[in-house]
Order: C-alpha cells, then sequence, then structure tokens
C-alpha cells in the first residue's frame, strides 16, 4: 500500500476528473466553475508532483511504473505549461462558446494520460497513456463542432493518430515477440543480441512516436490539425503532446532500444534532418499563423531530436533543455495570438498582423522577441537552447547534422522574418481590443522576460536539467 | 581595477534604452528622450576617453579583464581589451553621439524607438570588440543583427524591405558556419576563452576548415568580394544614420574578427589561405572601384567604396607584417570616421533635396560654401590625400604589400589611382559646375548641428593625419605581440613537420 504515496499525482487528478464530472452533471451551467476548479487542481498537481520530485528512482507496481529524475522534470514542465495553457485560454472559450464543462475535464485527462506515458516503464502501461492521451485529444480538436475546418481536424487526426497506434501497437507486439517480455527493463536484458524482429519493432515503435510527436514525414496531420482546432486546443496540441511523446523518445531509445543504437540512431538522424528542412522550407508559403506554427513547431521537433541522436547524456539534456525553452517561446507566441481580437472575432492570419506595431508597441515588441527567439537569434532564449543541441551534437563529431540544422536555421529565419516586417515595416490597420484577462497579460509577461533575459542566467535549465541521466 | 569598466561600457546604452523606453513623453515629440540619449552616448564616450587615459599602451596583455562564470562550468564572461580593441571601441562611443544628433534631420516617425534600437546596437558592438571568449563574441557579433534589421526595415527608403532581408540573411548564413566552428573548437580545445586558445593553440589539422568558417562569417561582414552585394543596397536603403553605423562600425567587426580570431587563432591557416585573400581583395579594390565610378546614386558610390576600402583592409592584415596590420587597423579607424562623414554629407543634401542622384545637384559651392568646404576634407579623406587619416592608411598597407608581394602591391596601388577618380568626379558633379536644377537655388547652408557633428569629424580626420602617433602607439605593442604568436606558431609547426 505505500506504495501509493508515490502516485499520489495521478490519484489526485483521476479522483478530480471523476468529482468535476460529477460536478458538472448534476450542477446547471458549472463550466465555468469546473474550469476554474480544473486550473486550481493543476496547480496543486504541480505541487504534489514537485513534492515528490526529490525522490530518484522508484520502481512501482512490478517494475512496471517508474518514477526518476527525467519523468518528474517532465511532469513539472508538463502540468506547469498545461496551468498557463488554462490561463490564457478563459476568455478565449467564453468568446467562441467552447465553455463546456467537458473542456477543462478532456484537457486533465488528457494531461493525466500524459502524466502515464512519461511514467510508464512497460510497454502495456505505455499504451494505456498513450490511448487515453490520444483519445482525449481527438474530441479536442473537433471541440469547435460548428466550425468545419475543427470538425475535419478532429476527424483527420483521429484517422491518422489510429492508425499510427496500431503500428505502434504493433511494434510493441514484435517486440513482446522477440525479447519476451513487456517491461522496459527486461526487453533491455532480453535483447542483447540483434534480431530483425525487434529491429522491426524499434521501427514500428518510432514511426507511431514521430507521428505524435509530428516529425517528417509523419507530420502530415500538423497542419491541418493547428488550423482547424480551436485556438487554445493549438496551444495545447503545440505543448503537451510534445513533451509527452519526446519523453517517451528518450524512455524508448535509451531504455529497452539502448544497446541498439546501431539500429535506431540513423533513423532518428534521417527524421531529424527531413524536420528541420521540411519544417523550415514549407513554412515559408504559409498564410495562417497557426499553420505557420505547425510548420515551425516540426523544425523544431527536429532540433529537439537532434539531441536525441547523438546516443550521449548531453544530447538528451539538451533536448530537454530544447523543449522546455521551445514551450516558454510557444505560449508567449500563442498569448500574442489571443489578444488578436476585435468585436467577439479573433484574427490569425498574418495579414492580420499588419502595421500592428504603430498601435499596440508592446504587444509587438512580445511578438519581435519571440520570433527572434524562435528563429534562434542571439542572445535570446531560442538561441541557447539550439546552442545546446549543436554542442551536444557537434560533441558526437556529427558535422554534417549540425550544418545542416544550422543553415535551415537561416531558411527558417526568413519566415519569422516575413511576419515581423509585417508587423513592424507595412502600413497598419485597424486597433484590436487592448482589455485582455489577467492570466493572459501574466502568461506573456512571464513568457517574454524570460526570453528576454534568459542570457542573463543561461545555466537556470541545464542545471536542473544535468541531474538526468540515461546512459 | 576593480570597477567592472568594461561592462559599465557595454551596458550604459541598454540602461539608457530602457529608460527611454519607459519614459513617457506627453508632447509626442519625444525632444527629452534624445537628450537623454545623448546624455547617455556622451557619458559612455567621456568614459571611454577615460579608459583609454589609464589604459597601459606598452602592455600586450589584456587589460580590464573581467571573468565570470556565464554557462556554468564551461563558457565565461569574459571581456578585456588590448591595444587595438580600444581603438575600435572609442571608435564606436565616438560615432553613437553624432548618430543621435543627426537623428533630427532624418528620422520624422517613432524617434523613441530609433533611439532606443540606435543605444542597443551601441551596447552590442562595444560587446564585440571587448569579448575575450568566442562564444561571448558570436552573441554580440549576431545581436546586432536585429536591431540594424529594424533601423533598415522601418525608416529606410522604398526597397527597406528587400535590403533589410537580404542584410540579415547574408549575414547569418555567413554566421551560422562560425558558431559550428565555435563550437568545434570547444570540443578540440576544452575552452572558447581566447587568451587560453592563444596559450594552447589548435592543432595544424584543424586550421584550415576551421579558418574557413570564420572566414564565412567575416567575408559577408566585411564584405568581400563577390558576397558584397547586400552592402550597396543596405546603405541605400538605410536611413542616413543606419548608414552611418553600418559603414562606420559594424563593417569594422569582421575586420577585428581577422586579426583577432583569424590570424590570432589559426596561424597556418591564414599562411595557407593568404593568397586567397589576396585575390579576393585585389578583386575587391579594383572592381568595385570601377563599378563606384558608374554610379548615379551618392550613397551607393560611396557604399561601393566602402567596399573597396575595406579591401584594402584585408589586404593589409593578411600581409603579416607590421606596417600592414597597422595600416589596417588605421585605415579601419579612418574609414570609420570618413564614410561616416560621407554618409551625414549626403544626408544634409538628401534631407533638402529628397534625391541622391548625382546629376540633380551640381554647383554646390556657391549655394552653399560651409558644406563644399567639409564635403571638400571628407573628399580628400577617402581618396587618401596626405595629411587626412586615409593616406597613413593606405600608405602603411602598400608598404606591407611591397615588403611581401610586388604584383600584389602594384596591383592594390590601382585602386589607389581609381579611388581618387572616383571621388574627385562625384566632388566635382556635385560642388562644381553650373546649377542645372532650379530647386538647388533654395537650398540653405549648413545648420548648427550639421557644423557640429560635421567638425567633429573633419577634426579627428585631420589631426590624426598629421599627428597619427597617438593611435599608432596603442596599436603598435598589441599588434607586435600577435604577429610574435603568429610567427611562433608557425616556426613551431614547421619543425614539427620536419
Amino acid at each position: 500500500m505505500e506504495n501509493f504515496q508515490y502516485i499520489l499525482p495521478e490519484i489526485f487528478i483521476s479522483v478530480s476528473i471523476m468529482l468535476f464530472l460529477l460536478i458538472g452533471v448534476f450542477k446547471k451551467n458549472s463550466a465555468n466553475l469546473i474550469y476554474n476548479l480544473s486550473t486550481i487542481s493543476l496547480v496543486i498537481l504541480l505541487a504534489l508532483i514537485i513534492n515528490l520530485s526529490s525522490f530518484n528512482k522508484i520502481y512501482l507496481f512490478n517494475n512496471s511504473y517508474l518514477i526518476d529524475n527525467l519523468s518528474n522534470y517532465m511532469k513539472i514542465i508538463l502540468v506547469g505549461s498545461g496551468i498557463f495553457v488554462m490561463l490564457t485560454g478563459s476568455r478565449y472559450v467564453q468568446v467562441i462558446n467552447l465553455n463546456k464543462i467537458e473542456y477543462p475535464i478532456l484537457i486533465l485527462s488528457c494531461t493525466l494520460g500524459m502524466m502515464i506515458m512519461i511514467s510508464s516503464n512497460d510497454l502495456i502501461v505505455f499504451y494505456m497513456g498513450l490511448e487515453l492521451q490520444s483519445l482525449a485529444l481527438y474530441v479536442l480538436a473537433s471541440f469547435n463542432r460548428d466550425n468545419l475546418l475543427s470538425t475535419e481536424s478532429g476527424l483527420k487526426y483521429f484517422v491518422l493518430s489510429a492508425l499510427s497506434s496500431g503500428l505502434l501497437l504493433y511494434g510493441c507486439s514484435l517486440t513482446y515477440g522477440f525479447s519476451e517480455s513487456t517491461n522496459f527493463d527486461q526487453i533491455l536484458t532480453n535483447s542483447t543480441e540483434f534480431n530483425y524482429g525487434t529491429t522491426f519493432g524499434i521501427v514500428f515503435i518510432l514511426v507511431g512516436l514521430a507521428f505524435k510527436i509530428s516529425a517528417v514525414p509523419f507530420h502530415m496531420w500538423a497542419p491541418d490539425v493547428y488550423q482547424g482546432s480551436p485556438t487554445s486546443v493549438t496551444l495545447f496540441f503545440a505543448i503537451l503532446p510534445k513533451i509527452a511523446a519526446l519523453s517517451v523518445f528518450i524512455k524508448f531509445l535509451y531504455t529497452p532500444f539502448a544497446n541498439m543504437n546501431d539500429q535506431w540512431q540513423t533513423i532518428i538522424v534521417l527524421i531529424s534532418i527531413a524536420s528541420m528542412i521540411f519544417g523550415a522550407v514549407a513554412a515559408i508559403g504559409q498564410k495562417n499563423l497557426k499553420r505557420l506554427i505547425a510548420y515551425s513547431s516540426i523544425s523544431h521537433m527536429g532540433y529537439a531530436l537532434a539531441g536525441l541522436a547523438t546516443v550521449s547524456n548531453q544530447g538528451i539534456q539538451s533536448s530537454i533543455t530544447y523543449i522546455s525553452i521551445y514551450l516558454v517561446m510557444n505560449l508567449a507566441f500563442f498569448s500574442c495570438l489571443f489578444m488578436l481580437k476585435r468585436n467577439d472575432k479573433y484574427y490569425e492570419n498574418i495579414e492580420d498582423l499588419s502595421g500592428l506595431s504603430k498601435k499596440h508597441p508592446i504587444l509587438s515588441f512580445s511578438l519581435l522577441i519571440v520570433l527572434f527567439s524562435l528563429a534562434g537569434i542571439p542572445p535570446l532564449a531560442g538561441f541557447f537552447a539550439k546552442f545546446y543541441v549543436f554542442l551536444a551534437v557537434i560533441e558526437q563529431s556529427m558535422y554534417f547534422l549540425a550544418i545542416v540544422g544550422l543553415l535551415a536555421t537561416v531558411v527558417a529565419a526568413f519566415y519569422y522574418l516575413r511576419i515581423i516586417k509585417i508587423i513592424y515595416f507595412d502600413p497598419e490597420k485597424e486597433e484590436y481590443e487592448t482589455s485582455h484577462n489577467l492570466g493572459l497579460k501574466i502568461t506573456l509577461a512571464i513568457s517574454t522576460i524570460f526570453i528576454l533575459a534568459y542570457f542573463i542566467y543561461p545555466s537556470s535549465i541545464t542545471e536542473i536539467v544535468s541531474k538526468i541521466t540515461m546512459i | 581595477m576593480n570597477f567592472p569598466i568594461l561592462s559599465s561600457l557595454i551596458l550604459l546604452p541598454t540602461i539608457g534604452a530602457l529608460f527611454i523606453l519607459f519614459s513617457k513623453s506627453s508632447s509626442g515629440k519625444y525632444q527629452s528622450s534624445k537628450y537623454v540619449a545623448l546624455f547617455i552616448s556622451l557619458a559612455n564616450f567621456l568614459l571611454s576617453i577615460y579608459l583609454w587615459y589609464v589604459f597601459d599602451k606598452n602592455s600586450v596583455v589584456f587589460q580590464f579583464v573581467e571573468n565570470r562564470e556565464w554557462l556554468s562550468g564551461f563558457i565565461n564572461y569574459k571581456v578585456g581589451i588590448d591595444g587595438i580593441s580600444i581603438l575600435f571601441v572609442i571608435l564606436t562611443t565616438f560615432i553613437t553621439p553624432i548618430c543621435i544628433i543627426s537623428v533630427n534631420a532624418t528620422i520624422t516617425n517613432r524617434l523613441k524607438d530609433f533611439l532606443i534600437a540606435i543605444l542597443i546596437m551601441e551596447t552590442f558592438m562595444i560587446g564585440v570588440f571587448c569579448s575575450l571568449d568566442l562564444v561571448v563574441f558570436y552573441l554580440f557579433f549576431e545581436a546586432g543583427l536585429i536591431p540594424m534589421f529594424l533601423i533598415i526595415g522601418i525608416w529606410g527608403g522604398e526597397r527597406r524591405v528587400y535590403s533589410a532581408f537580404k542584410f540579415f540573411l547574408y549575414t547569418l548564413l555567413g554566421s551560422v558556419l562560425m558558431l559550428v566552428a565555435i563550437i568545434s573548437i570547444y570540443w578540440i580545445t576544452g575552452t572558447t576563452d581566447v587568451e587560453k586558445l592563444y596559450e594552447l593553440g589548435i592543432k595544424a589539422e584543424y586550421q584550415n576548415l576551421l579558418w574557413l568558417a570564420f572566414f564565412s562569417s567575416f567575408a559577408v561582414k566585411t564584405p568581400m568580394w563577390p558576397v558584397h552585394t547586400w552592402l550597396p543596397d543596405a546603405h541605400v536603403e538605410a536611413p542616413t544614420v543606419g548608414s552611418v553605423l553600418l559603414a562606420a562600425i559594424l563593417l569594422k567587426m569582421a575586420g577585428y574578427g581577422f586579426i583577432r580570431f583569424s590570424i590570432g587563432l589559426f596561424p597556418i591557416a591564414s599562411e595557407n589561405f593568404t593568397m586567397l585573400v589576396y585575390i579576393l581583395s585585389l578583386i575587391a579594390i579594383i572592381y568595385t572601384s570601377l563599378v563606384a565610378l558608374m554610379q548615379e546614386d551618392m550613397k551607393k558610390l560611396i557604399a561601393y567604396s566602402s567596399v573597396a576600402h575595406m579591401g584594402f583592409v584585408t589586404l593589409g592584415i593578411f600581409t603579416m607584417t607590421q606596417q600592414g596590420i597597422e595600416g589596417s587597423i588605421f585605415q579601419m579607424i579612418s574609414h570609420g570616421l570618413v564614410s561616416a562623414a560621407l554618409f551625414l554629407s549626403v544626408g544634409v543634401v538628401y534631407e533638402r533635396n529628397h534625391t541622391r542622384l548625382i546629376n540633380k545637384y551640381g554647383g554646390l559651392v556657391s549655394i552653399m560654401p560651409r558644406y563644399a568646404i567639409v564635403f571638400m576634407v571628407f573628399t580628400l579623406g577617402a581618396l587618401g590625400l596626405p595629411g587626412t587619416t586615409g593616406f597613413i592608411g593606405e600608405f602603411l598597407i602598400l608598404m606591407g604589400a611591397f615588403e611581401k608581394n610586388i604584383l600584389v602591391a602594384m596591383i592594390a596601388s590601382l585602386g589607389v589611382i581609381l579611388g581618387a577618380a572616383y571621388m574627385l568626379w562625384l566632388f566635382k558633379r556635385v560642388v562644381f559646375g553650373e546649377i542645372n536644377n532650379q530647386e538647388l537655388k533654395s537650398m540653405k547652408d549648413l545648420k548648427t548641428f550639421e557644423i557640429i557633428t560635421l567638425s567633429a569629424l573633419v577634426i579627428p580626420i585631420l589631426f590624426f593625419g598629421f599627428y597619427p602617433e597617438p593611435l599608432m602607439n596603442s596599436i603598435e605593442a598589441s599588434v607586435e605581440n600577435t604577429l610574435n604568436m603568429y610567427n611562433f606558431d608557425l616556426i613551431n609547426n614547421l619543425a614539427s613537420k620536419d
């Protein structure tokens, strides 16, 4: 029984979900209440996880569940960004009429699924967590059901995601078949010799995971889903599933398949290079900001994967640092998007930003900072994210990957500059509303200051992350 | 010296920028912001003069070094100056107040943002010249792109967007390879601290590739032929003050980088690639001078002349002689003053007549006599007449070149003649001759603030032209030290091969 104290966060969030569901059913018009309660419960959840973070490595439930530094850190940034997602979106969901009780509950269950994924140490537990988060995401993507694009994106995501889950499951069964266990550590000890079965297993599992993280060539869903989903859900899509998928990537590559790195290293390098280049090139022609950020996130995932391809602790840590900075940049970017509101309508095309700097200097300045940071220009946080990744990549003498990656940043710089050009150089359009909810303002302020001032103390994240060692 | 004087120099403009950012102006004219900016930049200038005063000119080690832990465990924030960098720091702090005074003439909208951009720019520029760590250097070097991009893009001319993008992407493309090289150096030697790297040295087998990676960045920034094409565009479209900053200081970052990093860190590779640099420099000198002859637009003409002048600089640096390198540094300082002055002079007439086309002008000497005088001084400075700073730089560079390679020196000397040709022809067409354009008659002579800024530039150009000793004193020991290290490394390398 004493095991339960270690999964107190998971238990707490499950109980909250059920409780909120009950409240929602029995109390009329309780959408706002549940939204706020969910935000509060996420805060409590964060506190519970931080409380547990002193434990170094704890196996639970017959070694199928693992609490370690990796899972703790990932859960903290997961739930932390979850709180900010709730805070920034609160006005948005009211304005476009998404404020139903299911919305926050789905977000909570999705978070729960991701937490299980992050902590799983067993194929079955992992798959359970994955499906819980996927099912919640399908519904969230099509949550704005009166909107054609939203419905389409939900359906598209469902079909493609189900396919990838199938592949993943197939990979899991192959792995199980050839290594005689579903437990990650057991798979590692059983798969010392090369065999085709496990190799195929790895490939299928990587395909499934690459889909979740939207890496090329499994990225097809991302632009449509990003564009079609309500913006608050897009923000959720842009951050939380990426954190979960990246930590599962780390887990798979460095626990059960750690001995097989000669098998998967090339795959990761190729996926990474393809994502960096494709994400940079395809974003150039985009007109919709959400679609553009989808391509941008594809290329960012390429950089995060580049760190994983190095087979070194330094590389893993750099990837985790990357995703931590990436999520702050996305929070800031979407906070700016939420501010493009006029007469209860949200604007999301690049053209709508035209001449924004004249009437909204602070908002434009934040966007400027975020965009230059996304492009990886020093001294902003995005530069350090890339710097750490390339530091790890070059340590392993993977010069080709480093040079391609850096050249892709130059291409990517072009489309970020294009947005800045529209904000700063183009003639102005109508003014946007200036009154926003407090949560949104706070999020934007915190994230912008973080990006801007990161260079003063650039080891802040690395010092925490350096505790995470997998090899 | 416990007081962090260099960090104060770097940070002071940023603090001023923040102050301007948060101060409100009721009138909307931002006159007070301008005074704040001017005050801050003058204070910075005085601070740098004080720095020059307390600076020990005979010492070859880096002075006022500050070393703080920054990226925990492996990269330190390290700044310090020697006889070479101090001149560039002073050039920066000297040009910035001039820019701020001349802001009035050209910038009509968003004055406040413009002042902030200039001050932030100053921080980055001083940072580049002070940093003694490759990563810190890269940070400042790249960060300068952001304010310059905005300066060209927001306050520029008609094709500003194209020019701003070209400027940004060219420079970024050059620089990313340098980042790869810097990280590689870290893994090869275990440090990015420039002083330590000087001691440790980098193995000969790595030097060629690393040199090329650094070269790709510096060649774009210098700019050398054939990657110079961003410069004329950027200059033409940038507002006057932007052109001044670009020509006077930004271009010098690369020349400084060549001396500090290419020669200092990769002596063997520098020796290997000397011929490449000679050829590119000669093409830059001859070809861009010819191009400059044919320009219709005054700013474009001066921009091409900048490429030619920077060709002399790279040529001088890679002669690896005391005279050549000293001449290059002198030429960079001189070009910083002269090109700044020329762009301001063009700005003066542009502001009055709203055109930069040479054939719209003529006969200004009878309308604006004072302007004609200062413009003449700058023209003569640009073509290198004895008695101006331009002469000393070019003379020393050619002396160094003659010592190493007579053919190269002779071709480069042709550039001096061409330089005289295009500058004098420009002067003749603009200042002398008949007044063909009737609109010119209403033009007024120099205003007070223009007299201040232009005479502030005339004085050092003539003073150091006649009496270069103070500048030469400052760089002599450091250049000698750089060359000693360079030759020492070369001999060691030859010895190890035998």
